[in-house]
């Protein structure tokens, strides 16, 4: 079983709609949506909800009134100044703990937070495992470690050949969890300067954690320029460039009627993708380097 | 930290003002928005623009500062002073990261999963622990016109953005404007950015993704307890869900920019939408006056 993670670094370029079309395309797969603070795959692939699990993690701090004497060593040892007046701010307290164990009253407790739930649900291309993180939570990166682990799960169960997630912007502490051990990292950029600057930082991310890359270049007709460079920095970096999309609204269409793009039009968009999906099969059954 | 002097605008003379610029969606025009609203205001004052979307800061590709300045941002590790140690387990026992591991008579460290809360070297009975500083990521500061931008850079590999994001907000000028423009999403390193807003900018765009992505960021202001407005970006494209959602929940659409290949284009090359279009300008100034009116309406409201 081979897991493909599709990431971008800047927002907003496309990745869920490529996951949208490779989940139409891609046979024998589960599908994941590792972006867990704001999941947008099930928009495309209306799931029938199977499943629905808590997810409880980290732990925040509590303080009993009642046996505080407020000496104030808690709010002076907190390095994420989540004490004051002898309060706890849910928001700011990473659970570390320090403030329950220094209390010379014993007034603090620690107790473990509802952070939010995952669900297996079942959709016409296939089982798709997701996540909905708690409005201001922390921990996104253990509740897309979760999706992961389910998605692996149900794919060995299954007997599955991939698994396909659409994964979070950035290069931070949930991408890092998104990514670590995956098969190859789909890169969907624009050519844009800020979607080459944020293509270059996830690509060292990839690198920096041993992950193939590849980079499918969407709405490359926007800037051809920038696209050309995108493609010969791609080539020096012995990275494949596996699609160029054109911008068309059609994508947009697409996803207010809430299908795959590849399952609303025949158009060119649609071809592109296929010939996508084909090259990347490739490197996976090759197992090569991207 | 030290600007260079300007004196070609005056310094804002009202109370201090925090608008942040966020949207749950990615590349809605989080930074075409905080990048023009600065530049259009920066004719009239002095302006400060913290992008604090450290994965991914943009704004300078758009401002193309002259860095002055920067300071490395570091959090602090354990670092395990083995003569004194006597292998109690005390600091495996208390990390709630699982960032320290006592093996028989080994300890080990995973610096990458240290929150830096101190609490090993605080408990530990052998005072065997001491902390060291390990580098995560830097800030950044200079000028572009009379905009000045302050920005965080966390680093590749690294996990942890609220240190930089916190050490950005430091660098916000107590009595002037400062525009925050915030990571996409929802989760710790938004919170971060956000609080502290006197007002949060959202900016959208009419899709169902749009719309959905919408409806997270109001909840997470509203959890924060901050007002909030809607900038509607490439309107035109999709339907008209997110206007009727802001009219439902009475949130007030503060700009409409429509779709419109020429901007998507100047967008693409690093240039911002006043600079490209400067008839866009006056929209931006009319944008931060519906701001500050709402600022000023609420504190006024929660003053009585």
């Amino acid at each position: 079983m081979k897991e493909i993670i599709v990431l971008s670094g800047k927002g907003g370029t496309g990745k869920t709609s490529v996951v949208g079309a490779l989940a139409a395309l891609a046979e024998r797969k589960v599908l994941a949506d590792c972006d867990v603070d704001a999941a947008d795959l099930h928009l495309l692939l209306s799931p029938l909800e199977r499943e629905r699990n808590e997810f409880w993690s980290g732990q925040v701090a509590c303080i009993d009134p009642d046996r505080c004497n407020e000496c104030g060593l808690c709010e002076e040892l907190c390095r994420f100044h989540a004490i004051k007046d002898f309060r706890v701010d849910e928001v700011s307290c990473e659970g570390c703990g320090l403030c329950c164990h220094v209390c010379p009253t014993e007034a603090i407790t620690m107790s473990e937070n509802m952070a939010g739930y995952w669900f297996i649900s079942d959709t016409r291309y296939g089982p798709l495992v997701h996540a909905r993180l708690g409005i201001a939570q922390e921990n996104s990166g253990k509740l897309v470690a979760v999706v992961r682990q389910q998605a692996r799960k149900v794919a060995e169960e299954q007997a599955l050949d991939y698994i396909i997630s659409d994964g979070p912007p950035g290069t931070g502490c949930p991408v890092i969890s998104s990514l670590s051990g995956a098969a190859l990292a789909l890169l969907v950029t624009e050519p844009t300067l800020s979607g080459m600057h944020d293509l270059e930082r996830v690509l060292a991310v990839c690198r920096h954690f041993g992950v193939p890359a590849a980079v499918c270049i969407n709405k490359h007709d926007l800037n051809e320029e920038n696209s050309r460079q995108i493609e010969s920095q791609c080539v020096s970096q012995g990275v494949t460039v596996v699609g160029k999309v054109p911008f068309d609204n059609v994508v947009t269409e697409s996803i207010v009627h809430g299908v795959p793009i590849v399952e609303y039009t025949n158009g060119s968009i649609s071809r592109e993708m296929e010939r996508t999906w084909n090259t990347l099969r490739a490197m996976l059954t090759n197992g090569s380097q991207g | 930290m030290i600007w260079p002097v300007r004196n070609v605008v005056p310094e804002w003379s009202g109370n201090s003002v925090r608008v942040s610029i966020a949207s749950g969606k990615g590349g809605t025009g989080k930074t075409l928005v905080a990048t023009s609203l600065a530049l259009a205001l920066s004719d009239r004052y002095h302006i400060q623009l913290l992008d604090c979307d450290v994965e991914e800061p943009n704004d300078h590709v758009f401002l193309r500062p002259e860095i002055t300045g920067s300071q490395t941002v570091t959090i602090p590790v354990p670092k395990v002073n083995e003569e004194k140690c006597s292998y109690c387990r005390k600091c495996a026992d208390v990390c709630a990261y699982n960032a320290i591991a006592v093996l028989g008579n080994r300890v080990l460290t995973f610096p990458q999963l240290c929150h830096g809360c101190g609490a090993c070297s605080y408990l530990c009975p052998d005072q065997a622990i001491i902390e060291e500083s390990r580098e995560i990521g830097v800030v950044e500061w200079g000028c572009s016109g009379a905009v000045a931008l302050v920005q965080g850079r966390l680093s590749v590999g690294e996990a942890m953005a609220p240190p930089i994001i916190r050490k950005v907000k430091e660098q916000a000028d107590p009595d002037g404007i400062a525009l925050i423009d915030v990571a996409p999403g929802t989760s710790c390193p938004v919170v971060e950015a956000m609080t502290g807003s006197d007002l949060c900018i959202l900016v959208t765009e009419p899709t169902p993704f749009g719309l959905n992505d919408l409806a997270l960021a109001i909840e997470t202001v509203r959890e924060l307890g901050i007002p909030c407005g809607v900038v509607l970006n490439r309107a035109g494209v999709g339907d008209s869900r997110v206007e009727d959602y802001c009219n439902d929940k009475s949130i007030p659409v503060l700009l409409t920019i429509p779709l419109d290949t020429k901007i998507a284009r100047l967008y693409s090359r690093g240039i911002t939408l006043v600079a490209g279009k400067p008839e866009w300008k006056s929209s931006f100034l009319r944008l931060f006056d519906r701001v500050t009116e709402m600022i000023d309406e609420r504190n006024h409201s929660s003053k009585r």
